[in-house]
């Protein structure tokens, strides 16, 4: 197996207070790994370390090694670094622009042919399967379409500067069911191109779109396996504890 | 008994606003009364008089009109990069907690205290004399914390998620301030702008306290020109024993209430204008 991401005793800190401990892990490449655990747990910390995106933040540090195909994030630009790991967030938040300036805003930043833009923009919004259904309303303003429909358009954003490996921040935690099961069905589409990390409040939604999973709990990694073999025959007691609801 | 005591309440808040905007409407009225049969095009169109007949506000209109485009080119770029620098990059450190507090402290320095920072250090030390360019410095000087505070505000109700989103797709922090912050906050920004430049359009103080001259009998021509404002001529006809100057007094005051009200006005259009389509 290749590992597209690999983490590496990472530990990290708001201010005092400790997230991430210890935590190493391989993730595969062209697969949907999940990340579950109870509020708190550090999921959320540990995917915003694999594109930085916590350096945004004051008072935040880590310690460890973050691998992106074999390189150590510290020594990549975050804006580089970014531009290859993309990044779904859990409130659908497109810019207040028109579809059309949502998707082309990542490729113009970096210096896209402009001639080659209404193709990026339509393989994008085909990619996230939204095409269809907005082709002929361009140019009308994001913040119009439907809350599943916003989200779809946040996945085809990312998509349009070409990254190999997209993080989801709790994707579907404010979309109902018929919009949660279009964006899992899109999920497994896309892993046949993409690495996907995905964190998730929802069990079933893991079981249902992942290959591997992870439970944190305060901090620590607790188990990584075959997603399968987690929800049946989970090692840890705790894990076991999670999943059938005893707790979280 | 409870609900007798709401009522009461209610009425209580009702007659302090009624008491504001009576004793508003009594002040325009008043203004109205004696100013509006001397307010005529020939009044617009003169130079101040030692006669009330010819006399008029050309000079104090202009020089006002001078006066808000010279504070604006230096106030805005000046207040508008402050605030973007301590919200989008200076970090939350104590620095940046003292900058901040100190600048709400200096929203509320009396006008006269910038018209003594003015008068030493425009007038006096740059020598830049009783002109344009040191009326609006020190008018600049006067309402750049208000322009920072409500430019911080608006900048500040940017959503986070809209800067997270755009860092995301790997835009550098220049990049997601010009393309999404900045557009995003542009209508209170402006806002902002128009209501604190009203406010230097409004005072009188600083402008006597550098010695802006009450008889001008020319438009000013550059900045480096002597000039006089709206608020001024309205304070040095009110203080003139004769009556016909109390209704010059009066038409000027009407004058620069169109001014400020037209200033007013503005501002609310923006901001309904792009509240329509900028909802989160």
């Amino acid at each position: 197996m290749t590992a597209a991401i690999q983490t590496l005793n990472l530990s990290a800190w708001y201010g005092d207070k400790q997230a991430l401990k210890n935590v190493s892990m391989d993730l595969e490449e062209n697969k949907i790994t999940a990340i579950i655990g109870p509020s708190g747990c550090g999921k959320s910390t540990f995917i915003r370390c694999l594109n930085r995106m916590n350096d945004l933040i004051d008072n935040f540090r880590t310690q460890g090694e973050i691998l992106i195909y074999g390189k150590d994030v510290k020594y990549i630009d975050p804006v580089e670094l970014r531009k290859s790991v993309g990044m779904v967030f859990q409130k659908p938040n497109p810019f207040p622009k028109s579809i059309y300036e949502n998707i082309a805003f990542g490729p113009r930043i970096h210096g896209i042919n402009s001639n080659r833009l209404d193709a990026v923009v339509e393989e994008s919004l085909r990619k996230a399967a939204l095409w269809d259904e907005i082709k002929d309303r361009l140019n009308d303003n994001a913040l119009e379409l439907s809350g599943g429909q916003q989200q779809r358009l946040c996945i085809a954003r990312a998509l349009a500067v070409r990254p190999g490996i997209i993080l989801f921040d709790e994707p579907c935690s404010a979309l109902d069911p018929i919009s949660t099961s279009k964006i899992e069905d899109l999920m497994l589409e896309l892993k046949k191109e993409y690495t996907l990390v995905i964190v998730t409040h929802n069990m079933q939604q893991a079981a249902r779109v992942s290959d591997y999973t992870a439970f944190f709990l305060y901090g620590e990694l607790i188990e990584y396996g075959e997603t399968r073999q987690i929800f049946k025959k989970p090692r840890e007691k705790s894990t076991e504890d999670y999943i059938i609801g005893r707790f979280g | 008994m409870r609900r007798i005591k709401g009522v009461v309440f209610e009425y209580l808040c009702l007659v302090a606003t009624s008491a504001a905007l009576l004793l508003l409407a009594l002040l325009l009225w008043d203004a109205w009364d004696k100013g509006a049969g001397w307010l005529t095009f020939r009044f617009l169109d003169s130079f101040p008089s030692r006669f009330p007949e010819q006399a008029g506000i050309k000079s104090a209109l202009w020089g006002s009109i001078w006066l808000m485009l010279l504070t604006a080119l230096i106030s805005i770029p000046l207040g508008v990069g402050a605030a973007i620098y301590l919200e989008e990059y200076a970090g939350r450190t104590w620095l940046t907690r003292i900058i901040e507090i100190n600048i709400s402290n200096l929203a509320g320095v009396p006008s006269i205290v910038y018209g003594i920072l003015g008068l030493a250090l425009f007038v006096r030390w740059m020598m830049l004399g009783r002109s344009l360019l040191a009326g609006a410095l020190t008018m600049a000087l006067l309402i750049l914390p208000i322009i920072i505070i409500s430019s911080q505000e608006a900048i500040r109700a940017v959503p986070n998620s809209i800067r997270e989103a755009s860092y995301a797709l790997g835009a550098t922090k220049w990049q997601t301030v010009k393309f999404h912050v900045l557009p995003a906050a542009l209508p209170g920004i402006l806002t902002g702008n128009i209501l604190a430049l009203s406010r230097a359009v409004g005072e009188a103080a600083p402008l006597i306290m550098i010695g802006a001259l009450t008889f001008i009998a020319f438009t000013p021509a550059s900045p480096f020109d002597p000039f006089t404002a709206l608020p001024i001529q309205i304070f040095n006809w009110a203080s003139r024993p004769k009556a016909e100057f109390q209704y010059l007094a009066a038409a000027g005051i009407l004058v620069l209430l169109a001014l400020l009200l037209t200033m007013n006005a503005a501002a609310i259009i923006i901001r309904n204008k792009y509240q329509k389509y900028i909802k989160w």
